[in-house]
């Protein structure tokens, strides 16, 4: 059976900044709460939900709240044991694995030690196969499956359990009430069978993250080739590479929002600006938009190849724009609808990256 | 009168010092290797400095040094640190200095305990400071440790448990056991800013040493100088916060050569290229300071929320080794500090950077007959491109816009830079670029930070910004600037994503010369 060890952390985070296109939050507590999971309980077994008894119940996971928040306070471990006990009771069947919603930023990394400190494994999938903001983004919605029952655990103890008639209520109930949680809390919902998960999620998203890591990580260590190794197996395009100039932040009810522009190394009246709410969404070429949500735009350090989020961006660096078809539940009409540049308040139309091969 | 300034800077390979007078003329300088007890070299450079100037009119003295670092690095003269975080029943997922390389952790931790305290984002409290717990937590350090740590969650904002827990600790095991408060030494960030209240508790018995060991070196001369150090943002810190907190001295010598270099051009923004005998440093300043680094440092392994200037480093210097077989190299190996004996021109059999700079008419120094028969015309002009080329990417590299900066160039190998470079307005060089650094020491001011969150919804961004900028500049005060020269550095916003609220961090900087008293 595959394990996750200790040495798989680095590359585990480090692909998970890449899919995490920015957002997501940095994976650093995240990764030693994972370090000190698996020095105390051990290397997690990593499933197949296939392998799975099909009527199993599988719990996704996931921390909610505000990442600049994470790194003040952070979790006590014990939340994720009390919103999962809730979720047995409610649903009436043990789990016989967690999951992660979303293999991007630090929602990648805690739903592996949530497993290491309950002794179940962690399934190797996700809902998302990037980052996004919303609780209702996931190909779950696309497949009809409701994040209700939830239930949500802060610190100190408190916990919530959500009936919603439908999954944007979730995530606006879920939302409210981590504000009043000190900003983190940890969340359970979208229950499955393993069945339902095998059919319905992204399977194999964790493995994908790792082997990114790893790759990104050969850039770093300077082997040969390994960029290129890289982009092809993310069948990633670099679309730009730029020197960063100009960094805008803003807060727009709540929500942090900004532009990024960079400057063409080459041909310096090219510019490149990126249009940021939590995650890159949109990347604009001389005012054309050349690549949109729900495909990924990731800025990764031209030499160390290791990616970006928004809160480490800073004048100066030397970028690439490196651009990722999502994953193909989110390039049908439904999975625009969910999660295209409209969802987001852009007045602009999906523009499918087009793949070379 | 005592209006004249001594500015000394420990570097890895020289310990250089400099006399500077009120209004920034360099009187005398001096440099020297660095010595094994890192005081005897400073010792000697003050006596050649000294020397030459009138000891009596001598008001200041500032120094940066490696001491604190190589500490840490060499985990040498460490003391013992009783760690206590404030902050449960959050982060209980992550001990104190989980993520410490082992050696250094097994040779820090003393006693560590997370207990009930700690304040959330908006101020309230997680959990009532656990005094009972305080009170056994300095009972079980009792005979086993040299100095404490007390971190609370978000002590930024509001140090209340922190300074609370401190007195009972103090109460518990009497006031001369050195206590470090996580407020006073970094920003948000709950583990870079314990690991750095750990890091600074750890170096209680180093900042006694240099501070206690510099005031001996200056009794010789009877001097009466105020004593401060400098700290990784280019500002200063008394002696007796020197003593309390060292670890802010960490990393001051680049700041301090690009500090140096602003001083000397009289530019305020410029690119920095300081070229040593191994590499090549370049960093950007911007309003007379070195632009910051977005990423978190790294002290002998451990994360902290310290930032240092953004440089650049190459692996090219004057002592750069140059290679003709297989085909033409250079670097990044270096004769070091070996140049005057391995380079040709100075009757070695190495060649190097240096001799293609001579053979090429840059250098004038050493003989460059001696090197005509290792380097043909044809390769030194292949290797003198090379130069220029890297000098022009690393130019370009660093600056942020396309606009045309100029160029300062300090250190030994300066003489490698050309005199003109693409995009670059003009080459700055400075008789005195060598002892840059120490000038930098020299010329620093008095700073005050505040790094916090702030809720927009109870009171305007505007009146949030204002009151960051009133308690930063209160700070600058306290730390002896003058309040009618106060200017504000830095302000840096980073609104809370994910939620709503409206909650940003605020960072904020006021910066002004000593107060001449």
């Amino acid at each position: 059976m595959r394990k996750i060890t200790l040495d798989d952390i680095e590359d585990l985070a480090a692909g998970a900044v890449v899919l995490g296109t920015g957002g997501g939050g940095d994976p650093y507590v995240a990764k030693l709460m994972l370090q000190q999971a698996i020095e105390r309980y051990g290397p997690v077994p990593v499933v197949d939900a296939a392998d799975l008894d099909p009527d199993g119940l599988i719990l996704p996971v996931a921390m909610v709240g505000a990442p600049t928040v994470a790194v003040e306070k952070f979790l006590n471990g014990s939340e994720a044991t009390r919103v999962l006990d809730a979720m047995q009771e409610r649903v009436g069947k043990p789990a016989v694995a967690v999951m992660p919603f979303e293999v991007g930023g630090m929602n990648t990394l805690y739903p592996v030690a949530v497993a290491a400190e309950l002794g179940l494994p962690v399934v190797d999938a996700d809902s998302m196969r990037r980052a996004f903001p919303a609780i209702e983004m996931t190909v779950f919605t696309l497949a009809g499956i409701p994040a209700s029952p939830m239930t949500l655990s802060d610190v100190k103890g408190n916990y919530v359990l959500c009936e919603t008639i439908d999954n944007d209520m979730a995530e606006k109930l879920i939302r409210a009430c981590t504000a009043q949680m000190g900003m983190i809390s940890v969340m359970v919902g979208y229950s499955l069978t393993a069945r339902q998960c095998a059919e319905s999620a992204i399977n194999g998203s964790l493995s994908y993250c790792l082997e990114i890591g790893r790759r990104v990580r050969a850039i770093g260590a300077g082997d040969a080739g390994a960029y290129e190794a890289f982009l092809e197996f993310c069948a990633a395009q670099i679309l730009f590479t730029g020197k960063v100039v100009d960094i805008e932040r803003r807060t727009v009810e709540g929500w942090a929002r900004g532009t990024v522009t960079l400057e063409h190394l080459d041909d310096p009246t090219r510019v490149m600006r990126v249009e940021i709410q939590n995650e890159n969404l949109i990347a604009f070429e001389d005012g054309e938009p050349k690549v949109t949500v729900p495909d990924l735009i990731t800025l990764i350090d031209v030499e160390t190849g290791m990616a970006m989020t928004t809160e480490g961006l800073a004048y100066g660096q030397r970028l690439h724009l490196i651009a990722m078809p999502a994953h193909e539940r989110w390039r049908t009409p439904e999975g625009i609808a969910l999660a295209g540049p409209r969802k987001f308040g852009y007045d602009i139309d999906y523009l499918p990256l087009v793949v070379a091969r | 009168m005592n209006s004249l300034r001594v500015g000394i800077d420990v570097g890895g390979t020289n310990t250089d010092a400099v006399v500077v007078d009120p209004v920034g003329e360099v009187l005398a300088w001096h440099k020297t290797p660095t010595t094994p007890e890192v005081l005897d070299g400073i010792s000697a450079a003050l006596a050649m400095v000294l020397a030459k100037v009138d000891t009596d009119a001598v008001g200041q003295v500032m120094l940066g040094t490696t001491h604190p670092v190589n500490a840490i690095i060499r985990r040498k003269g460490l003391g013992r640190v009783g760690v206590l975080r404030l902050a449960a029943p959050a982060t209980l997922s992550i001990s104190p200095l989980t993520s410490w390389p082992q050696d250094l952790a097994t040779t820090v931790k003393g006693h560590t305990e997370i207990i009930g305290g700690g304040h959330e984002y908006d101020g309230t409290e997680i959990s009532p400071l656990d005094e009972t717990a305080v009170r056994e937590f300095a009972r079980a350090c009792h005979g086993r440790v040299d100095a404490i740590a007390i971190t609370g969650v978000t002590s930024p904002a509001n140090p209340d448990h922190e300074l609370r827990a401190g007195t009972i600790v103090a109460e518990t095991l009497g006031a001369t056991l050195p206590v470090t408060l996580g407020h006073q030494v970094g920003g948000l960030g709950l583990l870079e800013r314990e690991n750095s209240a750990v890091l600074n508790a750890a170096l209680t018995f180093v900042g006694n040493d240099i501070v206690t060991g510099l005031r001996r070196s200056l009794d010789k001369y009877e001097l009466q100088a105020d004593v401060y150090l400098t700290q990784n943002d280019g500002t200063l810190l008394d002696a007796a916060e020197a003593i309390r907190r060292p670890i802010l001295t960490i990393g001051s010598g680049p700041t301090n050569s690009m500090r140096g270099a602003a001083y000397l051009s009289g530019l305020s923004d410029a690119i920095v290229m300081d070229v040593g005998g191994t590499s090549t440093d370049v960093g950007l300043l911007v309003d007379g300071f070195p632009r910051e680094s977005a990423h978190s440092v790294e002290i002998g392994g451990v994360r902290t929320n310290y930032r240092m200037p953004d440089l650049i480093a190459i692996g090219m210097g004057g002592g750069s080794i140059i290679r003709t077989t297989p085909q033409l190299g250079v670097g990044p190996d270096s004769v070091g500090y070996q140049l005057t004996e391995r380079a040709l021109i100075f009757g070695g059999d190495t060649p190097t950077l240096s001799d293609a700079a001579a053979l090429a008419g840059r250098a004038h120094f050493g003989s460059p007959e001696h090197a005509t028969s290792h380097l043909p015309p044809a390769t030194v002009a292949a290797v003198m491109a090379w130069v220029d080329d890297r000098v022009a990417t690393l130019a370009d590299r660093i600056k942020a816009t396309r606009t045309s900066l100029p160029l300062i160039v300090v250190g030994g190998g300066a003489v490698l830079v050309p005199d003109t470079v693409p995009e670059v307005s003009k080459v700055i060089r400075h008789p005195h670029a060598g002892v840059a650094n120490a000038i930098g020491a020299a010329i620093a001011e008095a700073s005050g930070t505040i790094d916090r969150t702030y809720t927009y919804a109870t009171s305007s961004r505007d009146a949030c910004i204002a009151d960051a900028k009133n308690q930063a500049t209160d700070a600058a005060v306290l730390a002896g600037a003058d309040p009618a020269q106060i200017r504000i550095t830095t302000v840096t916003e980073i609104p809370m994503s994910y939620m709503p609220g409206n909650c940003a961090r605020l960072h904020v900087k006021a910066v002004g010369p000593l107060l001449n008293t």
